[in-house]
Order: C-alpha cells, then sequence, then structure tokens
C-alpha cells in the first residue's frame, strides 16, 4: 500500500483517528506522518452546543442573573432544569414561561435579545402594524424638521388611522 | 405548488440542479444554501409531541402546499414522502445529496421531507423544528436562496399558524435558531489556502467575526476534500437580509485570498502544482480502490488542476456530481445492495473512472 497523501513512497504508520464516533484510518509514509506531525487543523470551531448552553443555563453554576428558577411550562411541562440539561425548549409557550431566564441567555449567543427581521403577515399582523407605526412616527419627526408641514399632516392622519386600528 | 409522487430519481440519480457548473463564482464556490426554521402554535416542538400530534403536522403542510395559494404561487412540482417509507439507503442518499439532515434521516417514526423539482428545494417536517425549509442553489447566490425560501415560508404561512412573538422572531426548539431561524450557509473549495497553509489563518478570522466553518456535512464533520461550510451563527437581531449581506461580505473576502493563493502558486511553483494535480488525475483515471477520504482529496487536487486550466476536457459539473455520487449512501443505491467497505472503495473507483474517461459527454448522468 502507497501512503494516502504523497502517494509515493509505502505507508508505514498508519494512524486510526476517532472524531465523532467516527473512525477514520490514515496509512501515511514516515515522511509524511512526519510533516503532520502536528495534528491537523481544527475545523469544527469547538462548538458542541448541548455543552455550552448546558454550561449557560446550568442552575449550579453562577448565575448571570439572580431569578427564582420558574417552576415549568404550563402548557407542555417542560422545567427549566430539563431545559437546562438539554439545551432544548418544549413548545412556544415555553418562550413566555422562561423569557426573563433566557434572555441573557439569548444576549449571549446573538448579542442581542430582540427579533429584527421579517414578521409573518398573519400571526404577526399587530407586530407589523406596530413596526409600520413606529417608521410613520420617525417620518412624521423628520418631516416636522424639515419643515413639511403638508406631509406632516398627511403623516399625522396616517397614525391616527394605525393607532385606531391597533386599538 | 403542484403534488406529485416523490420522484424515484431523487435518489437514483447524482445530478442535482445544484450541481450545474454555470454557479456564480463556482471556480471557489460550490453551492450556497438558506435554511428557515418554522414551528406551529398549538403544537408542542417536535420533541416534545406525540405520534399522533407530528402526524397532524404532516398533515397541515401538506394541505398548505395543496392549497390554491400555494398553486398561484408558482413554485413547480413537489413530492413528499413519510421517512417511514424509504429504505435505509434512500434515506442514506437524501443526506448525501443534503436534502434532509441525519437526524430527520434517522426519524423514522415521524419525519417527512417534500422535495421540489430540481432540489432546489426541500422542506423537512418534524425535524428539531415542526418545518426546515431549505433552498439549495449553485455557486454563490444567497440572495435567490432566500428569496425562494422565502417565498415558500409566505405560502405556507398563508394557511398555518406559525409561532411567532414580537420580542423573540420565530420560535425554535433550540434558542440558536431563534429570531430569524434562518441559516445561510456557503460550501467553499479551498486547496490553495491548505497548501500554503493559510486556511487556518483565515479560517479562524472567519470564526472570530462570529460565523461558524463546518466540513462538508453540516456539524460535527471534518472537512474533507478541502471543502468548507461557513454560515451564520447569529439569528437573533440582524434581519435575513443584513445576516445574508454579511455572510456573502465575508465569503467573498475567502475567494479573493483563495484565488490570490492559486495565482502565486502558480507563479511560484506551477511545476509542483503541475505535479500534484497530473498525478491526481492519472490515479483517479486509472486507480482501482479508493477510500472516500483519499477519493475527496484526489478530486480536490482535480479540480484544482481544472480551475487553474491545468487539466482541460473536465466540467465542473461532474465533478460536482461525483462529491455525491462516491458517498456510500449512493453506492449502494446503485448496486441495489448493501456493499462492505472493500466492495465500496472498488465500485467508487469504477462510478469515479467512468465518470473522467476522455471522450465522455460531460455531465451525463448515468455513469
Ligand atoms: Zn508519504
Ligand atoms: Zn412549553
Amino acid at each position: 500500500m502507497l501512503c494516502q497523501e504523497c502517494r509515493k513512497r509505502p505507508a508505514n504508520v498508519h494512524v486510526t483517528r476517532i472524531t465523532n464516533g467516527r473512525r477514520t484510518e490514515l496509512h501515511l509514509c514516515q515522511e509524511c506522518a512526519r510533516e503532520r506531525g502536528q495534528p491537523e487543523f481544527v475545523v469544527e470551531p469547538q462548538f458542541p452546543i448541548q455543552s455550552f448552553l448546558a454550561g449557560l443555563l446550568d442552575p449550579g453554576a453562577p448565575p448571570f442573573i439572580k431569578l427564582p428558577a420558574p417552576a415549568s411550562c404550563a402548557y407542555c411541562g417542560l422545567t427549566y432544569q430539563e431545559f437546562a440539561r438539554s439545551g432544548r425548549l418544549g413548545c412556544s409557550s415555553c418562550y413566555e414561561r422562561f423569557g426573563e431566564r433566557l434572555d441573557p441567555v439569548l444576549r449571549r449567543i446573538h448579542g442581542s435579545s430582540h427579533h429584527g427581521g421579517k414578521v409573518p403577515t398573519r400571526s404577526g399582523g399587530a407586530v407589523r402594524l406596530r413596526r409600520n407605526l413606529q417608521e410613520l412616527r420617525e417620518a412624521l419627526a423628520r418631516a416636522v424638521q424639515a419643515e413639511e408641514f403638508e406631509k406632516a399632516a398627511q403623516l399625522r392622519d396616517e397614525i391616527r388611522n394605525l393607532e385606531k386600528e391597533l386599538g | 405548488m403542484i403534488p406529485v409522487a416523490l420522484s424515484p430519481d431523487v435518489t437514483r440519480r447524482a445530478l442535482s440542479r445544484w450541481m450545474e457548473a454555470k454557479g456564480p463564482d463556482g471556480d471557489t464556490v460550490i453551492s450556497s444554501r438558506v435554511r428557515l426554521a418554522r414551528n406551529l402554535t398549538g403544537l408542542p416542538f417536535p420533541q416534545a409531541q406525540t405520534p399522533e400530534q407530528a402526524a397532524e403536522v404532516v398533515r397541515k403542510v401538506e394541505a398548505a402546499l395543496a392549497s390554491p395559494e400555494a398553486a398561484k404561487a408558482g413554485l413547480g412540482e413537489w413530492g413528499l414522502v413519510r421517512l417511514a417509507e424509504l429504505p435505509w439507503l434512500d434515506r442514506a442518499v437524501l443526506v448525501e445529496k443534503h436534502l434532509i439532515s441525519p437526524n430527520l434521516a434517522q426519524n423514522t417514526e415521524t419525519g417527512a421531507v417534500v422535495i421540489g423539482a430540481g432540489e432546489t428545494l426541500s422542506i423537512m417536517i418534524n425535524e428539531e423544528d415542526h418545518i426546515r425549509i431549505q433552498c439549495l442553489y449553485a455557486g454563490l447566490q444567497l440572495d435567490e436562496a432566500l428569496r425562494l425560501a422565502s417565498r415558500v415560508d409566505d405560502v405556507l404561512e398563508a394557511r398555518l399558524p406559525y409561532a411567532f412573538a414580537e420580542k423573540f422572531g420565530y420560535l425554535t426548539a433550540c434558542p440558536t435558531n431563534v429570531g430569524t431561524g434562518m441559516r445561510a450557509s456557503v460550501l467553499v473549495h479551498l486547496p490553495a489556502l491548505v497548501i500554503n497553509n493559510q486556511v487556518g489563518r483565515v479560517l479562524s478570522t472567519v470564526v472570530k467575526l462570529g460565523f461558524l466553518v463546518r466540513g462538508l456535512y453540516g456539524e460535527g464533520t471534518e472537512a474533507v476534500g478541502n471543502i468548507f461550510q461557513i454560515s451564520n451563527q447569529v439569528t437573533l437581531g440582524p434581519s435575513e437580509t443584513e445576516t445574508v449581506e454579511n455572510l456573502r461580505n465575508v465569503v467573498v473576502e475567502i475567494i479573493n485570498q483563495e484565488r490570490q493563493a492559486r495565482q502565486a502558486l502558480l507563479q511560484e511553483m506551477r511545476d509542483q502544482i503541475a505535479d500534484k494535480v497530473g498525478r491526481a488525475h492519472g490515479i483517479l483515471l486509472y486507480g482501482h480502490i479508493f477510500s472516500s477520504q483519499e477519493a475527496m482529496q484526489l478530486l480536490s487536487d482535480l479540480r484544482l488542476g481544472v480551475e487553474l486550466g491545468l487539466i482541460k476536457g473536465i466540467d465542473r459539473t461532474a465533478l460536482n456530481e461525483l462529491l455525491v455520487a462516491i458517498r456510500p449512501g449512493f453506492l449502494q443505491k446503485q448496486a441495489g445492495r448493501e456493499l462492505d467497505a472493500m466492495e465500496r472503495d472498488t465500485k467508487r473507483a469504477e462510478v469515479i473512472r467512468a465518470k473522467l474517461r476522455p471522450g465522455r459527454s460531460p455531465g451525463t448522468a448515468e455513469r
């Protein structure tokens, strides 16, 4: 058998590696094995999500924020301990139940705890209106600043209508 | 969308549309993918649901896709299949073609998948989340992938009550996906950066910028054949378009570095590179036993030779197709039976020889 690296010299160094429970064999000549001396660079940026989350969530670890642990989700029954162990939530209600607890965790993972992306048309109807309202208010402020009073009046009407719609 | 039975070609042929040679920046970028995770309100997430609830999710998605609104959206034909109905070899092939995750392949109890024509679109049902929409394109086409995924998302949302909260966005089983629920990723081929030992430096910078770097088959896989997957890590805060924009900027930087490294190799060690890629070509044409790892390495060398213009007469589509055609599941599916490691290695060499034999019309699907 020839060396798998250079495919020139006979392979006499046999390396078995176990990565994520999968076994790979490598057959190299002495030269190539020496060259490889340092372990191949690690591609996976050591990000075992489970243990990473567990580290953040572990009730035993020093807490970021002192809050009484909420008992469990009323809908699916998941406890905070179970969540801390698995890193997975049981249902959408869990987000409400553990919301305050999740906040610092989410900020750690994402650097933010507020969604800034797409809003669904139906389930996000009110959210969409609120976002529109916010944009209109900003536009109004700009219009007033620029002394565009006709435009400002128009925007004010739109804002009133939207506010009515939102109740 | 128009429902049809899942075409048997999906697991019989290696070729998918994303392998086409004309993808932009195809010299360095193999494919681009956007995945959106969605859940339904009123049902626990897949890990916590009963088999009845899981079946309900499948039925609801199927009905939403078969609605008149969905037909109007012009998304083309699609087929839905429950994983329980698929023999394990077919499931393995779907994983190898990136149409489903290894995780879903194991879920033969409640998992299902929708596959669109051309295999650009797949929708995993009852993976970690109820719904995962995936769009896969050739080369660097993140915007296109996002656009299609978002259209499919709108079609589903017209009929299905999504779990969404103003503050947290789309609610997902794992808090690492919450917000946009979007994972955008790009597969890049970086042989020159590996040869000049710069890849570690480049990729660790990418990781520091907050992106994930993985091997060809996602989480927990090694980089084989100098192919790396770059994807966004953050899903909460920035919008989908911002995230895609940031990822594209990073990828453009990586591929510029790779291109410079390739030119430097050509100028400074032309003979050595020509020797390396030529040897790889020869071994691939005349070898009879290849482990998956060896084949991937040789094919990477060959691809480099083709991109540098040192090897003529082989097109990119054939090389992309081989990425799937030499995988264990696909080889066994072709053979129509289980093969032991040695038989696979022999079969693999056969498939490669047939594909690369001079005079073959490039990109033919059968071997
Ligand atoms: Zn060697
Ligand atoms: Zn819950």
